[in-house]
């Protein structure tokens, strides 16, 4: 199964690829920020502190995603026995944890000025800090075991509790009452949130998509350079 | 096409996953109550018998409703079903207005009249510049 993830072959492209990333994701980010942060207008409602949005949104979107990336992978990797597929989700998942915190330390400091409080054991906010228990869960398994069959199932077995929690996260603003607002945008309805606000926002997240590729590059290459160091192991 | 292991690890996998899934399900039914955030004026008239401690009640200010005087501030919360009376001492956060989402948090006097010790003000979904807001008024 797979067998043209050949380690030589892979990293000829990841080694290249970072500064082609860079490049890009700086490209992006200036042309994010300056949409986000003066061209954009402010809100009706909460004046300029709606500028936190465009760091807020993107980085919950990212955290989210790289979960269940996560978990895929894991899934994956554990049924067809592929390394390579760990080593992937190992790769991914810091950028993951730090813009997790970064949705949480934002969510708080817009919340501060608009809702009266820093913090609200609201189902939204909880569930998120729970997503960031499993986030630490799953980077401390792949330190504290040594024996790499078992960091395997271990890291699985944290995903696949962890990727419950996602679907609550998701839907916890529509089940429940919460302090926190439900979603804006809808893919298959009408968004409310002005166009004039929903570019600066996609910019942003395309921003922080290419930061977290940038931050995994180099978290596989150096994975796939260990590989090669010991010469024995294969993918 | 898969080998037998393969299919077994599926398999495996699967049940976990039914099996959290099932686990999770019943126990945020049961514990319903305990996860949301704040209770509507008609939950507050539903309930059987008065609730001593600290509570949340949540929904709209009420058009008209906010009178201000020396000592508190009273205004009345509103789902568009029923109603029910706060009175606040205390400062409130900038976007607390009428007709606007609001989360009150104190105790129950009775079914009609609620004492706050905090205001937070709910933020919905809308987000857009000013200009559009006041076209939309203009309608």
């Amino acid at each position: 199964m797979l067998k043209f993830f050949e380690p030589n072959k892979i990293f000829k492209i990841t080694s290249r690829a970072p500064k082609y990333v860079l490049f890009l994701f700086i490209v992006v980010l200036s042309i994010g920020l300056v949409e986000a942060l003066v061209l954009s207008p402010e809100d009706y409602k909460q004046s300029d502190a709606v500028r936190i949005m465009y760091v807020h949104v993107p980085a919950a979107w990212i955290t989210l995603g790289i979960f269940s990336s996560i978990t895929i992978l894991s899934i994956s990797g554990f049924i067809f026995k592929n390394k390579n597929f760990f080593l992937i989700s190992k790769s991914l998942a810091p950028s993951g944890f730090v813009f997790n915190i970064i949705a949480l330390v934002t969510g708080s400091i817009w919340g501060k000025p608009t809702w009266g409080t820093w913090w609200a054991w609201d189902a939204r906010i909880t569930s998120m800090l729970i997503l960031v228990l499993f986030y630490a869960m799953y980077l401390i398994v792949w330190r504290i075991y040594e024996a790499e069959e078992k960091v395997y199932k271990i890291s699985t077995l944290v995903t696949i509790v962890g990727i419950i929690n996602v679907p609550i996260i998701k839907y916890s603003v529509d089940w429940w009452n919460t302090l926190h607002q439900p979603a804006s945008i809808n893919l298959l309805s009408k968004s409310s949130i002005h166009s004039s606000m929903l570019y600066p926002l996609l910019l942003m997240t395309a921003a922080f998509a290419l930061f977290s590729l940038l931050i995994f590059l180099m978290k596989y290459n150096t994975e796939l350079i260990k590989i090669k160091n010991k010469g024995l192991d294969r993918l | 096409m898969y080998g037998r292991k393969v299919k077994l690890r599926f398999l495996f996998v699967v049940i976990i996953f039914s099996t959290l899934i099932l686990t999770t399900l019943l126990i945020l039914k049961s514990l319903e109550e305990n996860v949301v955030y704040f209770q509507s004026p008609t939950d507050i008239k539903l309930l059987n018998e008065l609730e001593k401690n600290k509570i949340r009640v949540g929904g709209m200010v009420k058009k008209n409703s906010i009178s201000i005087n020396a000592k508190e501030l009273n205004f009345i919360i509103t789902d568009q079903k029923n109603e029910i009376n706060v009175t606040y001492s205390g400062a409130v956060p900038n976007l607390f207005a009428e007709g606007k989402g609001v989360v009150a948090e104190g105790f129950l006097k009775d079914r009609n009249f609620f004492s706050a010790t905090k205001i937070l003000a709910k933020h919905d979904e809308n987000y857009m510049p000013p200009e559009v807001k006041e076209a939309l008024g203009e309608k």
